[in-house]
């Protein structure tokens, strides 16, 4: 268990190192961040005051260490357009968005554990199929298309919902769905799939033969064996659907969360706030993922004596 | 070793082969997969309007049916009277151009990765397959923005994005195909029977990777047309005024209220298009894979 625990930490380490990395390198590949970022307007002693503040004359290793330092310490400079520093801009950010990712994964886990467990109870009848054509159409219609005509219909055209903001609960209803489309695609076929794989299993037929009901086999031995791979695949592929849905949720609806931040920040080349909210959501991902991983593992011996 | 002369496999197999044919749906999708690859090859032909032509006595005009109609805008006019089907068709060339592009980068780039890593074992495979479990911990989309903001919108930086997008699927599937098939009796037999490794490879290793990579080159396709569209959509990928389909429906955002159409063209297109794509790639995926056709 040590040793799975120690691999898991190793993994997410370089990950995270690796994450960090292509930050600086994707910062420094397009030229001298000067001229890209600040550009006109600048007179020769400010630019020179500017180079040596961010020691852009140094070697590229100088800076990349010194670039590191900052990271470790917790120093990610200043945003270019609201003068503060980006970690702060981050972090008033971050709780919309999380209240955003709740709202979406409570949707997304009750729709798809339902419609999961049909459509593979009703496998062969008209339900399962219905079930497997709402989970397609989930992957192909993008996210945005979604919000869009949502945003016609019920806003524009019917005068139900508000678009912009997110103050009351009517203003969760659209993005809540939005984001949920991709991830409701998903987690159904996951669960879906769980579901098939536990009641083909020896216990399901000597659970119906010692005379259960038909729902309590389904539920408890069927669903209670499969909610393990289900609460894994929430973990592991839900958390980096659900971040990237949310850039494109959060700008449409004007939801002030990291998102809409970062897409924000992408056109107005506000280069320190998007590095950093880049790192902060892979940190995020990163540590959703390792969290999943171990209690994996914990629920499931075989992962955690099969690789000590 | 199973016999090949075994008369329930043999049975299977014509079972299978008889559940390869398409329903309707599929056959639906493969006309309109003809319908808008043709759409997008001849869209300077079928369009009469010039995608870029602005005029502006003919501005927000709705589409064929509705009052104000301008004559010859079948699918009305945008905030600068530019014909919405003839951009949207163009924008649609566009897309699958990207899309095509990309997808041949992914495969390009992750096959051959994919490729080194199923053959050279040891801390090549495990480098390759750390850079594969970075790429699917890393949400993408995140760092196609940063790229994207840091090396401008070009169409070369957004065909290099779109083309990283996807990789390390290719790379999965390459290695794990290729240590499948190095492992089988028919290799030993190939190699005993006196044949060079060049020859194994084209003979026996390379038949049996078209398919697995044809169905991910299929399903990458509408991953990329989503993700272009995307980022177009936020101002990130093709850029104004040249039209895609995303960036349609990003710029007429603001016009949604009283000229609908401008979004919805767009919006149908790209919608029909990831539909028939997805539904292609899940097709062909059943036929490449005798397991999944029990289910």
């Amino acid at each position: 268990m040590i040793a799975y625990l120690l691999r898991l930490a190793v993994k997410a380490v370089v990950t995270l190192f690796a994450i960090v990395t292509v930050t600086f390198v994707a910062t420094r590949l397009s030229g001298n961040p000067i001229d890209t970022f600040l550009g006109e307007g600048l007179t020769a002693e400010g630019r020179q005051a500017l180079i040596d503040y961010f020691e852009l004359d140094r070697s590229l290793w100088h800076q990349y260490i010194a670039y590191l330092r900052g990271v470790l310490s917790g120093e990610f400079g200043l945003s270019f357009v609201d003068r503060r520093p980006v970690t702060a801009v981050v972090l008033e950010r971050l709780w919309p968005s999380g209240q955003l990712l709740l709202a979406s994964v409570a949707l997304t886990v009750v729709v798809s554990v339902t419609l999961g467990v049909l459509a593979a109870v009703y496998r062969r009848s008209w339900i399962g199929s219905a079930v497997m054509v709402v989970a397609f159409a989930g992957y192909a219609v993008p996210s945005f298309i979604l919000a869009i005509v949502m945003v016609l219909t019920f806003s524009y055209w019917l005068n139900w919902l508000p678009v912009v903001g997110n103050d009351t609960w009517r203003h969760f209803i659209m993005p809540t769905i939005a984001m949920s489309g991709v991830l409701i695609a998903a987690l159904t076929r996951f669960t879906r799939n769980a579901m098939l794989d536990v009641l083909g299993q020896d216990f399901i037929r000597t659970a119906r033969a010692k005379g259960l009901g038909e729902l309590r086999v389904v539920l408890k031995h069927g669903l209670g064996n499969a909610s393990i791979t289900v609460i894994s695949v929430i973990g592991l592929q839900i958390a980096g659907l659900a971040a990237a849905g949310s850039v494109v949720v959060e700008s449409i609806f004007s939801w002030p969360g990291v998102g809409q931040m970062l897409v924000n920040a992408a056109i107005l080349r506000d280069y320190p706030v998007l590095q950093f909210g880049v790192i902060a959501v892979a940190v995020a991902v990163v540590a959703i993922n390792t969290l999943t991983d171990i209690a994996y593992a914990l629920a499931d011996p075989r992962i955690r004596l099969a690789r000590a | 070793m199973v016999s090949l002369a075994d008369p329930i496999l043999r049975m299977r197999r014509r079972k299978a082969r008889k559940g390869q044919g398409a329903d309707i749906i599929q056959k639906i999708a493969m006309v309109m997969a003809v319908l808008l690859a043709a759409a997008a090859i001849f869209a300077p032909l079928l369009t009469p309007f010039d995608p870029l032509g602005q005029s502006l006595l003919a501005r927000l005009r709705p589409p064929l049916g509705f009052e104000r109609y301008a004559a010859g805008h079948l699918a009305g006019t945008d905030e600068l009277g530019r014909d919405v089907l003839s951009r949207s068709l163009h924008g649609l060339r566009l897309t699958l151009a990207l899309a095509f592009a990309g997808a041949v980068i992914g495969l390009v780039v992750g096959g051959t990765l994919g490729l080194v890593a199923g053959l050279r074992r040891g801390w090549v495979e495990d480098g390759i397959m750390a850079l594969v479990d970075m790429q699917i911990a890393i949400p993408f989309t995140l760092v196609a923005l940063l790229v994207l903001a840091l090396m401008g919108s070009s169409l070369t930086v957004l065909v290099f994005v779109l083309g990283i997008a996807g990789w390390e699927q290719y790379a999965r599937i390459v290695r794990g195909e290729v240590r499948r098939i190095a492992a089988m009796p028919y290799l030993d037999a190939a190699r005993t029977a006196g044949a060079g490794p060049l020859y194994t490879a084209w003979r026996h290793v390379l038949p049996n990777l078209v398919s697995p990579l044809v169905v991910q080159f299929t399903l990458a396709l509408s991953n990329i047309v989503i993700l272009e569209s995307t980022l177009s959509f936020l101002g990130l990928g093709v850029q104004p005024p040249q039209p895609s389909l995303g960036s349609m429906v990003g710029l007429g955002r603001d016009y949604m209220p009283t000229a609908p159409w401008i979004v919805l063209t767009p919006a149908l297109l790209i919608v029909l298009l990831t539909f028939t794509v997805q539904i292609l790639g899940d097709w062909l995926r059943d036929r490449a894979d005798v397991r999944l056709r029990e289910r």
